[in-house]
């Protein structure tokens, strides 16, 4: 019997979760809708005036991105977790970390990805500042990983409770505060045209530090839910 | 050499009884400190010279907030012990202390929007100490939450712990968001190595006050933590014998 390299493992997962996704594409693009009339439902309560918009669009963005990252965050484990495919990944010989990171990946592609690639559309729609756009895309590229990395251990930890919705936008939440406080504060330095390379490079910190210690949290979580 | 001493604790019932020895000493120190501290604090210590009267709620605010922190570190120490070497008390203590750190974190953000009304002319601001102290309330919340979300207590154990360790992160941000971010909140008073920076005749009742409530605390998790012991060993010999001669006792 051979035995799958690192690697090849970390791609096969990441692949049979791609192709879970495209055969489902609702899947994919629901959340996506959700940024969307969440984004737009905004200009409608607070009113149409430009300049009120382009001050709080920032937050507007990330609290959208935030909220759908979270609809989206169930079908990281639940499924499999039905259909008992997830115990079999944790009974594989492979380190579950590189498993979970692969899923990690493959979620992140599936809903980081398009989030980002939509939101300079919304920024239009919500007056943006234009000086804000760079700090917008990096701070999305950099944050929405960790959205997906912390988003996973709350995942893993309510994956075997019935009811486990309202309890994982609790759990998961506040760990999603200081992302949101520093990628809106980078956005509004860029807007008066301020060097904010010290948030970015806090949120950097912050991805790096989840993408290496967030792995072994959602495998310990697993074992516990999976039991 | 310290696991011999150590290793009687990890049997339920010797904890228990040994929490229940030490509960009654916790309480009366605890009023004997409470009630000369506070006296103390609110009657005889000197006004502030810029805030007055309105100072002496940091007798009550300070040590909530410190001892906010304090509780959430034992709590994930006591986690991280329950995850590493499987003791299964260190589970029921982690469970006694949560509600109590979150009440004193509650505690803590209420005294200081009292304190925050007078002095800065508002109940809430979205300072950097401020905001950090309601997420410890939220991260308190969601373990507590995560505890009552499973039937079998152990896994709850096991997974409330992981939360719990995820959250430490944010103790660090709460002790030095003062020293990083310039806002409103005033720099640390009390733990600064050396010399406190306020004067002793004010420094003395704070320190009586805060032993107070560390003792008091100390009481709250034995008497929490008897309780935890008893409802995860219900089905016992020892507790059931507990149980019947409680019950002899009182038919007496």
């Amino acid at each position: 019997m051979t035995q799958l390299s690192y690697r090849a493992a970390f791609s096969l997962i990441v692949k049979r979760d791609l192709m879970i996704a495209f055969r489902h594409r609702d899947d994919i693009i629901n959340p996506l809708l959700f940024f969307i009339i969440v984004v737009t439902l905004f200009p409608l309560g607070v009113g149409p005036e430009s300049t009120t918009l382009s001050r709080i669009a920032p937050g507007i963005i990330w609290v959208a991105a935030l909220l759908s990252t979270l609809l989206s965050l169930d079908r990281l484990f639940k499924s499999d977790h039905a259909d008992g495919s997830l115990e079999q990944m944790l009974l594989s010989p492979h380190p579950v970390f590189i498993l979970v990171l692969a899923k990690i990946v493959a979620h992140w592609l599936l809903t980081g990805l398009p989030l980002i690639l939509i939101a300079p559309l919304l920024a239009v729609l919500l007056h943006l500042h234009e000086s804000s756009y760079g700090a917008l895309m990096l701070t999305l590229l950099l944050g929405t990983p960790v959205l997906s990395l912390l988003g996973a251990i709350g995942v893993a930890l309510t994956v075997g409770i019935k009811k486990g919705g309202v309890l994982l936008s609790l759990l998961v939440l506040p760990l999603y505060i200081p992302v949101l406080i520093f990628a809106t504060s980078a956005i509004d330095t860029a807007a008066m045209n301020l060097p904010y390379n010290g948030q970015l490079a806090i949120i950097a910190a912050i991805f790096f530090a989840s993408l290496t210690l967030a792995p072994f949290a959602v495998s310990a979580a697993l074992k516990v839910s999976t039991n | 050499m310290m696991w011999k001493w150590l290793h009687p604790y990890a049997n339920p019932e010797t904890s228990y009884h040994f929490a229940g020895k030490i509960l009654p000493w916790c309480t009366r120190l605890a009023f004997a400190f409470l009630t000369i501290g506070i006296t103390w604090a609110l009657l005889f210590a000197p006004a502030d010279y810029q805030q007055g009267d309105t100072f002496r709620i940091f007798y009550l605010h300070v040590p909530a907030a410190m001892l906010s922190m304090g509780i959430y570190l034992g709590m994930a120490i006591a986690a991280l012990s329950s995850l590493v070497w499987q003791l299964k008390l260190a589970d029921a203590s982690a469970a006694a202390m949560a509600p109590i750190g979150a009440t004193f974190t509650f505690i803590a953000l209420v005294t200081g929007a009292a304190w925050g009304k007078p002095m800065w002319g508002t109940w809430w601001i979205w300072d950097a100490r401020l905001t950090s102290e309601l997420i410890l309330l939220f991260l308190y919340l969601g373990v507590i939450a995560l505890h009552n979300a499973f039937e079998d207590k152990s896994l709850a154990g096991k997974a409330a712990g992981i939360l719990a360790l995820v959250g430490v992160i944010n103790l660090p941000i709460i002790k030095y968001s003062v020293e990083w971010w310039n806002t409103l909140h005033q720099g640390a008073t009390v733990s600064k190595l050396g010399q406190p920076s306020m004067s002793a005749d004010m420094f003395w009742p704070f320190l009586v006050c805060f032993i107070g409530f560390s003792f008091l605390v100390t009481a709250l998790i034995c008497l929490r933590f008897r309780s935890e012991v008893l409802q995860r060993n219900s089905m016992r010999p020892w507790v059931r014998s507990l149980i019947t001669n409680e019950e002899k006792a009182h038919a007496v």
